[in-house]
């Protein structure tokens, strides 16, 4: 039985566990009709030319995990920003974890999407937000509506902010010899609310893993969202991770996506700009080497005037690693005075790595200003040559190129030990010891 | 110090350096002068070992080791310094952070500890009040945006910092105004003692003012065809370069 019959039939089965009286169960059943029809994506799409599933489609994934044993705090610390304090919603094997969790409900609620599905408490939310804008037809967002039942839950009334940062984790363990794991995710900040989201997927043994995930961001007026991919995994995992944002007047969301492991990533990013005067950014530093692969796809739909997108994607692809970048960007007739900046930087450092980079822009407004660029280059033998002359190695020297190629992309993230984390993370990725402090 | 001996090198099947002698000792200031094309600049490059460059007969010598195995940082952990034409620019990298990484690097090839911070702060201070450096331009990207006159003043700051026992200053004075290029020569006299020596390219004399050399010798064609003292990059200057390329080929 092939993957998709085995979700289908499955479905059944996970319908018999959850509340079909809730309004959630109409979603599900619609997506799971969608699926059904679609299929997985295969690369005789434009969207999937560059990425294939079919290998991943042959292993035969575990649907339903069993629980697996607690994990101790200080055998996966590492994985935590631990420097600091943090809220975490944390899942071994897609199953709440309320030993490694810190949750709240004081002023905000920072908890789970299984308790939002069901509790009554939260139904008004629900109704208001739930799947209200992840496609309805993207198969593999349909896939993980069908089965959405856990993931993280996170919702910040007007004018508060979460104290400290919030964390997302998804352990697997290798409990199964192989596991799709589908993670669902639901992000509300009122007006002028704030906060601050890092995200990540870790395997602990090297057994395969597909995690399927969806976010939708919502971001009312004024609302401030910051958050972090962390992708740094095995390279036994692979990710999909869909990602739809929805915008309000005046509201800022950045989104940066670390992608540095993994063996097969894609990442659609989906931002709609339902208002004025809002911002959304889109920051990228992508370092592979082996076979990995990342696709990362963007999609800023422009949708009101007097709005700003901002994209900036650096790739650094070593050994037989591939690449792509498709970003799209959409500006309706009535959305004047856009200004929509996109950029993506590439350094292939091995003959055989490769990069696909494609900007896709639809404008149908009239006074925008919409510039995009895209480079793949090697490193400059003139500036490595420089570099050497003063006393630094050639192997410091493309370290130190590479470092600050990706630099600026780094600038924008706010919170320091993230970003001394990703910092160093480039550093050994890179290699190398810079010698100065990072 | 340095000794060249009668060094051939190509590059993509092009002869370039035809058989250059010579000899730079401790204490002394030589200039390399010749007309656009001559070879300068590729001697400079093959001095710092840049491996573009193919050395196809001689070598280069310095304190008495052939340099010929020698990667471009080796040579620059001996103490040979090029003060680049053009200077690269390198987004991203302060000022500051490079020269921390390129002197730490150097201490570490000499089996030194890094240079403590404080130390690195007044060396950096010390050095860039000396070339009349704003303290601001320390924390920008290395020659991003930098002006001619910027670019080139940064390199001496660089040679300051680094102390080379022999400096290679090709073509420093290319796009400096009189001001610059007054400080940047007071600059590399400041540097100069009797244990370094300083290799200066140009094309004019007018560098030659302020930093006054010892040898002067004139490349032509990838050989060195004409060697005298000070007074022979004023007859340059005055006659221009072509009675040079006469005499080479009478």
């Amino acid at each position: 039985m092939d993957l998709k019959d085995k979700l289908i039939s499955s479905f059944m089965a996970f319908e018999n566990n959850v509340d079909i009286d809730s309004p959630v169960h109409d979603q599900r059943s619609e997506a799971i009709k969608n699926f059904e029809e679609k299929g997985f994506p295969s690369k005789k799409e434009e969207a999937w030319k560059y990425t294939s599933l079919n290998s991943l489609q042959k292993i035969d994934f575990s649907i339903f995990p069993k629980e697996a044993d607690a994990l101790d705090y200080k055998d996966v610390k590492k994985y935590f920003i631990n420097e600091i304090d943090t809220y975490k919603i944390v899942f071994v094997d897609g199953i709440y974890s309320s030993f490694l969790s810190e949750t709240t409900h004081d002023g905000v609620d920072i908890c789970l999407m299984s308790s939002a599905l069901t509790k009554p408490m939260y139904k008004q939310v629900i109704d208001v937000y739930f799947n209200k804008i992840a496609s309805k037809d993207e198969s593999l967002t349909t896939l993980n509506t069908a089965f959405s039942r856990e993931g993280a839950y996170i919702y910040i009334p007007k004018s508060k902010m979460p104290k400290k940062p919030i964390e997302i984790v998804h352990f697997s363990t290798g409990n199964e010899a192989s596991l799709l794991l589908q993670p669902r995710n639901l992000i509300i900040a009122e007006e002028n609310a704030e906060l601050q989201v890092i995200e990540r997927h870790q395997s602990l043994t090297e057994n395969e893993v597909l995690t399927n995930s969806v976010t939708e961001i919502f971001a009312a007026k004024n609302a401030i969202v910051d958050y972090y991919k962390v992708q740094n995994d095995l390279s036994t995992a692979s990710l999909v991770d869909n990602t739809y944002v929805n915008q309000k007047d005046d509201s800022v969301v950045k989104v940066h996506t670390f992608s540095f492991g993994g063996k097969l990533t894609r990442n659609n990013l989906n931002f709609f700009q339902n208002g004025e005067h809002i911002d959304s950014i889109m920051k990228g530093v992508t370092i592979l080497g082996e076979k990995q692969h990342v696709d990362h796809h963007t999609l800023v739909h422009h949708i009101q005037p007097n709005c700003e997108s901002h994209q900036d994607y650096k790739g650094i692809y070593g050994e037989n690693s591939t690449g792509v970048f498709n970003g799209k960007i959409i500006v309706d007739k009535i959305a004047q005075k856009t200004n929509a900046f996109q950029q993506n930087n590439n350094i292939l450092v091995s003959d055989k790595a490769t990069i696909n980079t494609k900007p896709q822009l639809e404008i149908f407004a009239d006074d925008v200003k919409c510039s995009h660029g895209c480079t793949i280059g090697q490193l400059d033998d003139d500036a490595l040559f420089y570099l050497q002359t003063r006393g630094i190695p050639k192997k410091e020297a493309r370290a130190l190129m590479m470092y600050a190629f990706a630099n600026n992309v780094l600038e924008s993230v706010r919170i320091p030990e993230l970003k001394t984390r990703i910092n160093k993370l480039i550093a050994k990725k890179l290699g190398v010891n810079l010698g100065f402090d990072l | 110090m340095l000794k060249i001996n009668d060094l051939h090198a190509r590059v993509e099947d092009k002869d370039i350096l035809k058989g250059i002698n010579l000899e730079v000792n401790a204490g002394e200031v030589h200039a390399i002068m010749g007309p656009n094309g001559s070879g300068k600049s590729t001697l400079a490059s093959v001095i710092a070992g840049k491996e573009e460059f193919e050395v196809t007969q001689g070598n280069v010598v310095l304190d008495g080791e052939d340099l010929e195995d020698d990667a471009p940082e080796e040579r620059a952990h001996k103490g040979i310094f090029l003060s680049f034409q053009y200077p690269v620019e390198i987004p991203g990298v302060s000022v500051t952070n490079f020269m921390k990484t390129a002197i730490n690097e150097s201490r570490k090839a000499r089996g030194l500890e890094d240079m403590p911070a404080k130390e690195m702060l007044k060396l950096i201070r010390e050095k860039s009040e000396m070339l009349e450096i704003d303290r601001k331009f320390l924390s920008r990207s290395l020659n991003e945006g930098f002006s001619g006159g910027e670019k080139k003043r940064n390199e001496i700051f660089q040679m300051a910092m680094l102390e080379p026992r022999l400096a290679i200053l090709d073509e420093t004075d290319s796009g400096l105004d009189i001001d610059a290029l007054r400080i940047v020569a007071n600059g590399v006299n400041k540097l100069k003692s009797k244990d370094n020596a300083v290799v200066v390219i140009t094309h004019y004399q007018r560098l030659l003012e302020y930093i006054v050399p010892d040898f002067v010798h004139v490349l032509h064609n990838g050989k060195i065809v004409k060697s005298g003292g000070k007074e022979l990059a004023l007859e340059l200057e005055e006659k221009g370069y072509d009675w040079i390329k006469n005499e080479a080929v009478v």
